[in-house]
């Protein structure tokens, strides 16, 4: 077209609330307008100015190429699709929104983003798992941008105590889509004459890590399981019973939730944990994927024998790496007093659960002796677990672990055990893959008070309507049952599914 | 207090002839302002013309030199009232808000206004919050630019633009005596550009001398007659005195285009979208030198008959480029064409959506397609979201939703905590939401609230529900709504029509969803102004007998107080204050205190909330309830454990909500609070060493068996 003459060079940036996206976007008008160019930002944070997305925009020309023209240019207030020359996402989930508006074209654009993670109030409110997988984000960043410089820059900030827009802005200027220097970029945090050193810090951490940039790991499944190491003679004995007992395939799930149950309770415990086990492993078919029932029941088995009473509780709270790991979390120097307090509200199922199971059954049967302690149970106590009283306290509840096997909730708890472990073992004879999907339902079976409740209510459901579906059918019926159940807390979801398998 | 200062914006205002000013839109905007011999400003905050009001408030010292007086008004109708003083007196002012929503709330005033005249110019600045980022209903504001005779200035979005319309305003407003409304949009608002300042001006005429020597004109007063005589002046002296000041001063603006058998017609705010989208199909450059000749529409409304009529003859097709609905620019410019003869086949919404904003993407189809039907041989080049389809089929579903919620340590989250268990406790109730921050509880995790009908009237809306009934409804309001009318509309009526609601008034201190503004009950002191008045107070005043203030963080309390209000019958309405500051605001005031006292060594402490992912079973219940930014998840540490466990980050600024809905909902032992104690006295110290001495020997016997045997 007439006068072909230079483009502006266009900035597109997503960032989240408290993420510094309106300073990253002053220091760039800063950058280009002390350095001969005319800049132009602007922005729409609208309805979602507290914490959703917004959209920055920044363009800029060379002041000497307007001047020639003898005209002001028009600059665009928002990226214009197939002309964005720098895209910068703050977060993974952000990169796959800026996909998504077009402002990443082959033909022009340099694609930065942060690797991490800032989940969305979807992800973290899921019964269960809800994650999303956002492998297909990057699949799609790696077609779609010209360049591609992507690594975890919340990591690079936290490391270096700063701000993710100074790593950010150190990715930039490593990034050479801007026609300015790294001295040009590290001037403009100087001038503003606020955290100077620490932005600095944070830009040559971004500068380096844009550098280095290597984004296959973030796409690499993380599924493998650390090994389990025995240190102790009770764990290695264990550990050999194990590898004269399991497959190969599952020996690690095996020696892990060993050493659970021994942590849990004694080397009595952690015998049954594989004494269950191998009655499972002698039903395990023999087939190519590993012994897949006997993993699912490892796994499960040792968490539902592991179950968290107020003992198993006491034991976690008071442990003493636990402790260190909270001061150095909050930062405490050598010699700085620091506190934990616990929050603790149990409820009156809960104490019965530790009391000796006889007692227990006769306060859980009787009306008036709830009525009489309710008031005990109205509201939560707090424990200070770091000072004195608070801690004799927790660690003389977690010392009942020697009486844990006369307590109600372990009587139970072993029955529960025991008929999950029957069924499983009933339904192998002739629906393998039914066996494992029921092996994992008793996943749902966990958690604290109305959670536990919940759980256990619809495992029970599950448990049932297995025992009346067709072999073949189990798994499929199963499966569908477990994600209705982690849909929601109501459970009308599961509801709606549970009448579906049984018709 | 706003959220942000803007000492470094009020210094700009004070530049002068020769200077360069270098900043937002809105910000040029309230400089023309001053340039302009402003001599009052009113306006009501909000999104996105907060900042116009904010850097007015921190303005004082400007403000009292030029004599000019501001006033955050209690609403847009008080702003829009506001302008009376220009009816008698050559008193130039300028009233800003948020619209559609604000002229809404405006219109009583600003219709009266309209119908009389004004003598001093009056431009009301309207912040268009429409297209992408907006809050509000879709709407437009040239409606009621028309119903009620004022003219739409809707200029090009860059400064020198957007300010010389700003000075045009006035002589327009007063050249036709009446009000003009000055169009910003979102992206304008907070654009960053420069122009050539000017000195300001001090007022015409003081105030002073305004209301000492008052002046009276009967027939500028809306009653019969005067007012059959305004609407006979609207048509034959008000509009043709405007359309010549638009025509002499070239408020419009053509630009010519070697095509001359086609053309573009464009609201100005537009203009910028258009000529990027042409530069993208090689029909323009970047300095906006353009094939198509454009008509720039800088006055949106009144339109200006002989130009559109001089710039269509001789074309075969003239394109219409008119954002929102309905298409009122259309629909006259049609009628224009046809009262002077001309056959230009005009498209406008035949060609462009009907509704929704003008982004480039969507102008590229819209011309693209006026093109393929009045130039055969135009080729347009690829579009680049061509290239990125199968890209896009890709991760289509797998981008999460990101809805807007409260912030880290909010003082609105405990109500909506407190609600949404009274609501498992007692079933779902109907809730009357309103405007605000509070809000965002209608979203994830909350989903509490069924209607929301407009500032401050939440419990107006829940009126209707006066019924005897075992489930109240339940209505929100905010204190900025509160006093903005919910005292008279809400609580008032519900006192006289004896109505046994219960209104819950969110009181945080300031109108924090447009930026902290401070308001009647505002705790903090300023000589300026008076505030500290209570919001109890105020409705025991009116007549509420059932009336509690209650610190929002005390859940307990708060859940007491609710369940009490929903049962009790025959006290009339129930009003619970949930009180406690906004923590932006607050956080502002604080960490520069906190930072300095560790600094000069004094004892203070810092709270901080943590889950053991040990004991958290990943099932979420505390994020379901609570949805605080800093309360998010991580992969679950233990090998043996998919879900992913609740963690609280580092952005936690102790508010201690997470703790107390883990008691009060019975959730799980997983929560802590640690509390770091800087500068420790002697005995902080002698204590902490016995403690870690006694625990450290304690917990090594309780963990040497375990270690021997693992």
């Amino acid at each position: 077209m007439a006068a072909s003459g230079e483009r502006p060079i266009t900035i597109a940036m997503l960032a989240l609330g408290g993420q510094g996206g309106g300073v990253l976007s002053n220091w760039l008008v800063d950058l280009a307008e002390a350095n001969g160019y005319l800049a132009q930002s602007t922005y729409v944070a609208g309805v979602a100015q507290r914490t959703g997305a917004t959209v920055y925009c920044v363009e800029m020309l060379r002041r000497a190429a307007v001047e020639a023209e003898g005209r002001p240019p028009v600059f665009a207030q928002y990226p214009v699709p197939g002309d964005v020359d720098v895209v910068i996402a703050s977060e993974l989930a952000e990169t796959g929104r800026a996909i998504e508006k077009g402002f990443v074209t082959p033909n022009a654009t340099t694609l930065i983003a942060s690797s991490h993670r800032d989940y969305a109030i979807s992800e973290k409110s899921a019964l269960g798992d809800g994650i999303m997988d956002l492998r297909p984000v990057i699949e799609a960043a790696r077609e779609v941008a010209q360049r591609f410089i992507c690594f975890d820059m919340a990591a690079r900030a936290r490391e270096t105590s700063s701000v993710i827009s100074a790593v950010i802005f150190g990715a930039i200027a490593a990034s050479d889509a801007l026609p300015f220097q790294r001295e040009q970029f590290e001037a403009v945090i100087r001038a503003s004459g606020r955290a100077v050193e620490t932005n600095l810090a944070g830009f040559s951490a971004g500068f380096a890590g844009a550098r280095g940039s290597i984004t296959a790991d973030v796409t690499a499944a993380d599924d493998d399981m650390p090994i389990a190491t025995p240190n102790g003679p009770a764990g290695q004995a264990l550990a050999a019973r194990i590898d004269g007992m399991l497959p190969v395939q599952c020996r690690n799930i095996a020696l892990h939730g060993a050493l659970r149950t021994l942590s849990y309770q004694d080397e009595d415990y952690a015998a049954l944990y594989l004494d269950r086990l191998a009655r499972i492993t002698s039903l395990d078919r023999q087939n190519s994927d590993g012994h897949a029932l006997t993993r699912a029941v490892a796994r499960e088995l040792a968490l539902q024998m592991c179950y968290e009473d107020t003992i198993r509780v006491a034991e976690i709270k008071t442990r003493a790496h636990r402790l260190d790991g909270i001061g150095k979390d909050i930062g405490a120097a050598p010699g700085q007093p620091w506190y934990v307090t616990e929050y603790f509200h149990p409820r009156f199922e809960e104490v019965c659960d530790t009391l000796p199971a006889g007692l227990a059954a006769r306060a859980l049967a009787s009306p008036r002796i709830r009525r009489w302690t309710a008031p005990l149970f109205r509201s939560g106590r707090n424990v200070s677990t770091n000072k004195f009283w608070g801690y004799c306290f927790l660690s003389a509840l977690a010392r009942l672990r020697r009486w844990r096997r006369k307590t109600w909730r372990f009587t139970v708890q072993q029955q529960h055990i025991e008929d999950w472990l029957e069924a499983v073992a009933q339904t192998a004879a002739n629906d393998y893959e039914g066996a494992i999907a029921l092996a994992e339902s008793i996943e749902i079976v966990r958690g604290y008070g109305e959670t536990y409740e919940r759980g256990l209510t619809r495992y029970r459901a599950m448990l049932q309507t297995s025992a009346r579906t067709a072999p073949g059918k189990k798994a499929d019926v199963l499966r569908r049952l477990r994600t209705a159940a982690l849909a929601d807390e109501e459970g009308s979801m599961f509801e709606k599914t549970l009448s579906e398998a049984r018709h | 207090m706003a959220e942000r200062s803007f000492k470094k914006e009020v210094e700009k205002l004070k530049l002068g002839a020769g200077e360069e000013f270098a900043g937002e839109g809105i910000l040029a905007v309230t400089k023309a302002l001053l340039q302009s011999g402003v001599a009052y400003v009113g306006g009501y905050q909000g999104s996105p013309i907060s900042h116009l009001m904010d850097v007015l408030s921190d303005a004082e010292e400007i403000l009292s030199e030029l004599g000019v007086h501001f006033e955050t008004s209690a609403s847009e109708a008080a702003a829009a009232a506001m302008a009376a003083a220009s009816v008698n007196y050559p008193l130039r002012g300028a009233v800003t808000w948020k619209s559609t929503v604000g002229t809404n709330v405006a219109s009583d005033a600003l219709a009266n206004l309209a119908s009389g005249g004004v003598t001093g110019g009056v431009v009301v600045i309207v912040g268009e919050d429409y297209g992408e980022g907006s809050s509000i209903m879709q709407e437009r504001t040239h409606a009621f630019a028309m119903k009620s005779q004022m003219w739409l200035i809707d200029p090009r979005p860059n400064l020198p633009s957007i300010v010389d319309a700003v000075e045009h305003a006035f002589e327009l407003s007063e050249a036709s005596h009446t009000p003009v409304f000055l169009e910003m949009r979102i992206r304008s608002c907070h654009v960053h550009g420069r122009f050539a300042a000017k000195d300001n001006r001090p007022p015409r005429m003081p105030l002073r001398s305004a209301v000492e020597n008052p002046k009276r004109d009967v027939n500028r007063i809306v009653l019969p007659p005067a007012s059959f005589l305004h609407e006979q002046e609207k048509i034959k002296e008000r509009w043709p005195a405007a359309v010549r000041y638009i025509k002499e001063h070239r408020l419009n603006e053509m630009f010519d285009g070697e095509r001359e058998d086609i053309g573009i017609i464009v609201q100005g705010g537009i203009y910028n979208s258009l000529i990027r989208t042409l530069e993208q199909l090689n029909l323009s450059d970047i300095y906006g030198r353009t094939k198509i000749p454009l008509y720039v529409m800088n006055v949106a409304y009144p339109l200006i008959d002989d130009e559109i009529v001089d710039f269509c003859r001789g074309k075969r097709a003239v394109l219409l480029v008119e954002e929102g609905q309905p298409n009122y620019i259309e629909q006259a410019v049609n009628s224009i064409l046809r009262e002077a003869g001309l056959d230009t086949r005009l498209a406008g919404k035949s060609m462009l959506p009907k509704a929704g904003e003008y982004t480039v993407q969507v102008l590229r189809a819209g011309i693209v397609s006026f093109l393929a039907a009045h130039d055969p041989d135009y080729r347009a080049p690829t579009d680049p979201i061509s290239l990125v389809t199968a890209a896009l089929e890709k991760i289509r579903g797998h981008i999460p939703a990101r809805p807007p919620g409260l912030c880290t340590g909010c003082p609105e989250r405990p109500v909506f905590s407190s609600l949404k268990m009274l609501q498992k406790e007692m079933g779902d109730f109907h809730v009357s939401a309103d405007i605000g921050c509070h809000l965002f509880s209608i979203l994830p995790p909350f989903e509490i609230g069924n209607t929301t009908m407009g500032y401050g009237l939440g419990a107006a809306g829940a009126s209707a529900f006066n019924t005897p009934s075992d489930k109240p409804p339940i209505a929100i309001m905010g204190d900025g709504g509160f006093w903005h009318n919910g005292l008279t509309s809400g609580i008032g009526n519900a006192v006289f029509n004896k109505s046994e609601a219960l209104t819950i008034i969110v009181d945080n201190n300031y109108a924090a969803a447009t930026g902290g503004q401070d308001l009647l009950s505002t705790k903090s002191g300023s000589p300026r102004r008076s505030m500290r008045h209570p919001i109890e107070k105020a409705v025991r005043g009116v007549g509420v007998e059932w009336a509690k203030t209650v610190q929002t963080y005390d859940i307990a309390s708060m859940r007491r107080a609710l369940k009490e209000a929903v049962t009790r019958k025959g006290t009339g309405p129930k009003v619970l204050v949930a009180q406690s500051e906004c923590m932006l605001n607050r956080q502002r005031r604080e960490k520069p205190q906190f930072a300095k006292s560790v600094q000069e060594g004094r004892r203070v402490v810092r709270d901080r909330f943590g889950v053991d992912a040990d004991t958290c079973t990943g099932d979420h219940a505390c994020v379901r309830l609570s949805g605080c930014p800093s309360l998010t998840i991580k992969p679950n540490p233990d090998p043996l454990k998919s879900q992913p466990v609740s963690h609280v980050d580092n952005s936690c600024v102790g508010c201690g909500h997470c703790g107390e809905v883990a008691h009060e909902a019975v959730l799980c032992p997983s929560f802590y609070r640690a509390r770091l104690v800087f500068n420790p006295g002697a005995m902080d110290k002698l204590l902490w060493k016995l403690r870690q001495g006694a625990i450290g020997w304690m917990s090594r016997r309780n963990e040497r068996h375990l270690a021997q045997a693992l």
